[in-house]
């Protein structure tokens, strides 16, 4: 294999390096008052190139590069295709927002761009040392983003508690490294099965993998690893939520679907009940801690703690139809909640106007097409027919069910009605006529960018809830190129 | 019996353990034992390397100082990575199967590290006179 064949299995993280280095070389030669909506563009324009560059690498065969530390298969391309998609959205989300008062816009753009370098790397690494550097890629990106409104102190709490936490966690699955690097003698996801026969100590990979378990779950804000997620996505700058409670946990969820699939298939009595434990916790407290918000981001996070929830529930099927399900619901569910936080933050701009669930009052009013929008996702969310929720409900469950896991899918559905209450909520408050005057004035006018960004996101709800077929196909692929191993051996002939 | 005999590659480490603990431990109880206890003011005062303390804890630093703390552990560790790097040089070629391939790597490296300087240079943050950084 040679290297300008390996460096296409990395192009899509390459280019989206080589953008974010180029955003930070020219932002600080930018005077103060020049607009850095421009290097936005050019952000978004290295994240097209990306996707093509994903695309391409599905006309490829499946295989490894590097020594064997990078792997892109259907798999890996899927979940690269949605990390960028939510990673453009974003971006288009905060050209949107972004006003006078809105600090360093160029350092946020490099960021957005460098978090889904980290993220991607993630989802095709099969080094768990390469999973680790994307996830701490990824993570600090997400930090520094979520504190980015400076000179506010509720942002500034935020990023604090989403670094000292998310720091502890990484150290759970770098000692869980360490632990399956002792017991099994590799860190290659694809060796580990096999070594795992011959380990001296079992128990410590069973430990490892908790560990792992932990931290992972930490990141997909699982119960009961969720604590951090209500402070952190409350304050922290609406277009970085939307993109966060995405993005790093699809790419969370994806290297938690290699570890335990490609890795510990052998231990799933182990993890499989922990995994069990964690979607009912997650469902649960998710959604009782959402019917008791005011406050629209809070209730947005406890929802996606729910949805977490839900996701989990596919991982317990163990079966290729859970894996697939796993892959849709976390694309429909970027689409809606990316979708979602589109609304909220062009209605509540970067100076967050409108907060509470009461400042939405007649928002369908003073700008019908956010009105709508704000309910449409809201109904996906809900997971009503004809929407990307409900599909990705619908298959998570059915293949909890193939797998005999009623209970969990009772308790499943029955958040789900739970669920209903809070939505509604705040779609009755957007489609209630104002009480007071000051909440009549019309929103800024919708963006270029904005409108873009609700084009992507509505349809992609849309072609999932009433067209799932390709995606279905897509995730389905997926899934079976997980679970069907490597292609081919990695390439240790130059290494000596 | 794998398992059994594994725990005792541990022993010297656990002895490690044991005997730094221990000493730790003894040296204090025997001081407290053996010393005379003479309790002043001056003794029982804060001790500050020997300075008399001043003001309060939770004082106010200039941000600063945390920023070229950070830099400077970011360019050392940076300059670190080159260590191991030149000490195989010579030996690359054979390891890579490539004559230059691991000069080019280094060469891609200390880009990304100068981009990184050029940034932090141009945002004032070296200055350390003026307050051309906003901080």
């Amino acid at each position: 294999m040679t290297a300008n064949f390996q460096l296409l299995r990395i192009l899509p993280e390459v280019i989206l390096t080589i953008a974010g280095v180029l955003i930070m070389l020219i932002e600080p030669l930018l005077g103060h008052s020049t607009s850095r909506k421009p290097l936005g563009w050019f952000a978004v324009l290295s994240v097209f190139a990306s996707l093509a560059a994903s695309f391409a690498q599905l006309g490829m065969a499946a295989g490894t590069a590097y020594y064997g530390v990078i792997q892109t298969d259907a798999f890996s391309v899927f979940f690269h295709v949605l990390i960028a998609l939510i990673v453009l959205v974003s971006l288009l989300v905060t050209i949107d927002t972004a006003n006078a008062n809105t600090e360093s816009l160029g350092e946020l753009f490099a960021l957005m761009v460098f978090g889904a370098v980290g993220m991607m790397l993630m989802t095709s690494a099969t080094e768990l040392l390469l999973v680790f550097i994307g996830l701490e890629i990824s993570s600090i990106s997400t930090y520094i983003m979520a504190g980015f409104r400076r000179k506010n102190v509720k942002s500034t709490e935020s990023s604090l508690k989403y670094f000292l936490l998310g720091s502890f966690a990484t150290a759970f699955f770098l000692y869980g490294i360490a632990l399956i690097f002792g017991a099994t003698g590799t860190t290659d996801i694809n060796a580990i099965a096999s070594q795992l026969g011959t380990s001296a100590v079992p128990m410590f990979a069973t430990i490892g993998l908790g560990m792992i378990l932990i931290g992972l779950g930490f990141k997909v804000s699982a119960a009961p690893f969720h604590v951090w997620t209500p402070d952190a996505y409350e304050g922290a700058p609406s277009p970085v939520v939307g993109l966060m409670s995405t993005a790093p946990k699809a790419a969370a969820f994806a290297v938690l679907l290699r570890i335990v699939y490609v890795a510990f298939p052998a231990l799933h009595a182990h993890w499989q009940p922990l995994l069990w434990l964690m979607a009912a916790f997650s469902m649960t407290i998710g959604n009782l801690g959402a019917l008791r918000q005011q406050n629209v981001k809070r209730m947005l996070a406890y929802s996606s703690i729910a949805h977490a929830g839900y996701l989990l529930v596919a991982f317990t099927a163990l079966s290729t139809d859970g894996i697939a399900a796993a892959s849709f619901y976390a694309m429909s569910y970027a689409a809606m909640n990316v979708g979602i936080f589109a609304v909220v933050s062009h209605a509540s701009g970067y100076d967050e106007r409108l907060s509470l669930i009461s400042d939405y009052r007649g928002l369908a009013y003073r700008s019908p097409l956010l009105g709508g929008a704000l309910g449409f996702f809201l109904i996906s969310l809900i997971g009503i027919p004809f929407t990307g929720g409900f599909f990705g409900k619908f298959y998570v469950f059915a293949s909890a069910l193939h797998s005999g896991m009623v209970w969990l899918t009772i308790i499943g559905l029955v958040n789900s009605g739970i669920a209903a209450f809070y939505y509604l909520r705040l779609l009755a408050s957007a489609y209630s006529k104002p009480t007071n005057n000051a909440l009549l004035d019309p929103m800024p006018r919708a963006s270029f960018a904005l409108l873009l960004a609700l084009v992507i996101t509505i349809s992609g709800t849309l072609i999932l809830g009433i067209v799932p077929g390709q995606i279905l196909a897509m995730s389905h692929n997926a899934a079976v190129s997980l679970t069907s191993g490597i292609a081919n051996p990695a390439p240790s002939a130059t290494h000596q | 019996m794998h398992s059994q005999n594994y725990f005792w590659n541990y022993l010297p480490l656990m002895m490690q353990i044991i005997v730094a603990v221990g000493l730790g431990c003894s040296m204090v109880t025997m001081s407290w034992l053996i010393g005379r206890h003479r309790k002043s003011s001056v003794k029982l005062a804060a001790y500050e390397c020997g300075v008399p303390a001043e003001g309060d804890a939770r004082g106010r630093f200039s941000v600063r100082f945390y920023m070229v703390a950070m830099l400077f552990i970011l360019f050392d560790v940076e300059a670190v990575f080159m260590l191991p790097w030149a000490v195989i040089y010579r030996r690359l070629p054979a390891i890579t199967g490539s004559r230059m391939f691991g000069f080019w790597e280094m060469l891609v490296y200390l880009g990304f590290v100068l981009v990184g300087f050029f940034y932090i240079w141009k945002k004032g943050i070296l200055d350390w006179a003026q307050d051309k950084g906003d901080l």
